[in-house]
């Protein structure tokens, strides 16, 4: 048996440093891909993350004709009963959290100023209510509390209030009117993610119903599963005459969607840079051929067949794609362990509530993704090897030979 | 018996409009064990000849049998497979693979011909034995003189034990002294193992190694002497 890799680590070492860029261009596209993947998906699970925990939950338990968008607290539209509900729901095993929320929209006012608001009416002993309890000042509201109110960070920055000062909260009441009053801000929170943080205050559920009006009642039960995947057992088993259960997955469509779009919008940008590296790995080899004619002639005419031929420049370009691939994927790895720990700040992309994103992102790189990068950029090494390897093979040894003369 | 047997052979070049009959016509026998000289000016056609001897090329016309075997229409790899075990060939720029050592280069037609490791082995030292290179089977050829090349580059031509060597004016880089030596190996080798050689050549200090000297001109056969009263 002929030593291929011998021979073609001889021949890549005729020529170090073009060896060397043409593995660092491999690498270089390698790292960059595996990163913009890592990049991805830590994007995407972020993105499914943040929105499932600060806003749509894995379950939610509605009245069949109430309104997401229109955050309306006419009775016809709400929950009777809300706790009751809530606790049975959250008697299931596959429940780890469910609980009461009231919608309503308001304004908040200070001095001269006011803001378009979403309130939301809580209780605060749900675990379900943790993401908000990062506070920057003061503290969390209580059940009992009946002037307090949870701000966000850049809601509080943007008004100039601080921890015990007051302002004035104006909301649409349950049948149809607006009512005022004023509030003490007892805590400021941040989930990490502005454009949901700058859009939101919190009241206790009981305050929240006496001052919208809206009784005993909910727009919804949040539920959160120990695993998401059971979310359509539960979703069926809860589904009931006069409720709307929906799931996280028909909550999210639109992510979902995005999700599918940056998959696709990843595949093109692998494509393009996968295309451009190994361009140069193919011109290197086309390069080397080139040059070697004289010595294809003569290994042809002392017996080689085309097939061998083939081989020895298949055995560069491997040795090629090994070692740039390798160095890439480990410095891909790298820079995406590095990232996933301090995290890439992005700041407030300015999303809707549809998709939630943290200010920071954190690349998430998956042996999925690592697998499938690398032996794709292989198998396209190898493919784009064998056009120079093929015109390798097709000299007729006495033109190769004829031209070195 | 007939190692090489060219029938009417022509080979035209054509490059552009431009028509070359490199050959014409040339029709002529080598027998086993001959040492043969094609002699003639340049441009005679000696080196497409030996190339068409070689199966390195095809004619335009008429026949060539290579030890019995018509090579007409035969493909690339078939033609490969020919000269692997048939022929050897020393060319006059010193054809080695640079990669490789003294002893890999000697040892490449053996691989090509499946030898086993003991086998290749026993092969090339005796072979670099045979051309005064063994304490040199380490060194690449860079690390080699012309001369040197030249010898390892019949050691690698005689690997196989072909029937035929094909030498293109194997002489025509090497000082006097590294040239006899060259040509005496190769004379030592025809005259031990009766391999037939086929070599062209200006030198006459060559042609003198010779037990049949053909002159071609003009693509065609001039004259075709059995000398030295072999
Ligand atoms: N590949 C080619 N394409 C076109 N013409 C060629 C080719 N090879 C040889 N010829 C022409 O064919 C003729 C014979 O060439 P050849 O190389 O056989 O001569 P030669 O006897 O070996 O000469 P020299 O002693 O200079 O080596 C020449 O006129 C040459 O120009
Ligand atoms: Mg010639």
């Amino acid at each position: 048996m002929i030593n291929y890799f011998k021979l073609a680590y001889r021949n890549l070492g005729r020529h170090r440093r073009r060896t060397l860029f043409s593995a660092l261009a491999l690498a270089l596209g390698t790292a960059l891909l595996m990163f913009i993947a890592a990049f991805f998906e830590g994007e995407m699970r972020s993105a499914m993350e943040t929105t499932i925990r600060l806003n749509s939950g894995h379950l939610q338990v509605r009245d069949a004709d109430y309104d997401l968008d229109k955050l309306s607290v006419a009775w016809d539209y709400l929950i009777e009963d809300p706790e009751q509900v809530a606790n049975q729901i959250a008697a299931l095993d596959q429940v780890a959290a469910a609980t009461p929320r009231l919608f309503a929209s308001g304004i908040v006012s200070v001095r001269d100023e006011s803001v378009g608001v979403q309130i939301m009416g809580i209780d605060p002993a749900s675990a379900a209510n943790d993401p908000y309890r990062t506070l920057t000042a003061g503290e969390f509201i209580t059940t009992d509390d009946r002037d307090g109110i949870l701000i966000g960070l850049p809601l509080a920055e943007s008004l100039g209030l601080g921890v015990g000062d007051k302002l004035t909260l104006l909301v649409n009441t349950a049948d149809g009117d607006v009512d005022e009053q004023p509030f003490t801000v007892r805590g400021i929170f941040t989930t990490g993610t502005t454009a949901y943080d700058k859009g939101i205050v919190f009241l206790p559920l009981a305050k929240a119903q006496a001052f919208s009006g809206a009784g005993n009642r909910a727009s919804m039960i949040f539920v959160l599963m120990h695993d998401r995947e059971q979310a359509d057992a539960v979703a069926a088993a809860l589904q009931g005459s006069n409720y709307t259960v929906e799931t996280w997955v028909q909550l999210n469509e639109l992510l979902v969607l995005v999700n599918d779009f940056s998959n696709a919008y990843l595949s093109i940008i692998n494509l393009i840079v996968l295309g451009v590296t190994v361009t140069v790995i193919a011109n290197t080899l086309l390069m080397s051929v080139l040059e070697r004619t004289r010595e294809i002639g003569i290994l042809s005419a002392i017996g080689m067949k085309g097939r061998q031929i083939v081989s020895l420049f298949l055995a560069e370009a491997t040795l090629l794609a090994t070692g740039g691939i390798a160095f890439g994927a480990l410095g891909g790895w790298a820079i995406s362990a590095y990232f996933a720990g301090v995290g890439v700040f992005f700041g407030d992309l300015g999303l809707s509530s549809d998709m939630l994103l943290q200010d920071r992102i954190y690349p998430y790189l998956t042996l999925d993704a690592s697998v499938n990068l690398i032996v794709t950029a292989f198998i396209v090494t190898l493919l784009a090897s064998l056009y120079p390897a093929r015109m390798a093979s097709r000299m007729e040894p006495v033109e190769a030979l004829h031209k070195a003369q | 018996m007939e190692v090489v047997k060219l029938t009417d052979v022509t080979r035209v070049y054509k490059i552009g409009q431009v028509e070359t009959r490199a050959l014409n016509g040339v029709s002529m026998d080598i027998q086993s064990g001959e040492f043969t000289s094609l002699v003639g000016p340049s441009g005679s056609g000696k080196t497409t000849l030996l190339q068409l001897i070689g199966c390195l090329d095809q004619p335009t016309s008429g026949k060539v049998i290579i030890a019995g075997k018509e090579t007409a229409g035969l493909n690339r790899n078939q033609r490969a497979d020919l000269r692997k075990g048939t022929i050897g060939f020393v060319f006059q720029f010193f054809a080695l693979i640079p990669t490789l050592t003294a002893y890999e280069n000697v040892e490449m037609p053996l691989l090509l011909n499946g030898k086993n490791a003991a086998q290749r082995k026993q092969r090339v030292m005796d072979l670099l034995e045979g051309v005064g290179m063994i304490e040199r089977a380490r060194n690449r050829p860079d690390q080699l003189s012309g001369g040197q090349q030249q010898r390892v580059a019949v050691a690698r031509a005689l690997a196989t034990d072909p029937k035929l060597i094909l030498a293109d004016e194997p002489t025509a880089n090497l000082d006097t002294e590294n040239g006899e030596q060259v040509m005496e190996i190769m004379k030592k080798l025809n005259q031990d193992t009766g391999t037939t050689f086929v070599f062209a050549t200006h030198d006459p200090r060559v042609i003198k190694y010779a037990s049949r000297v053909v002159t071609l001109k003009d693509g065609v056969i001039e004259k075709d002497s059995r000398a030295n009263g072999k």
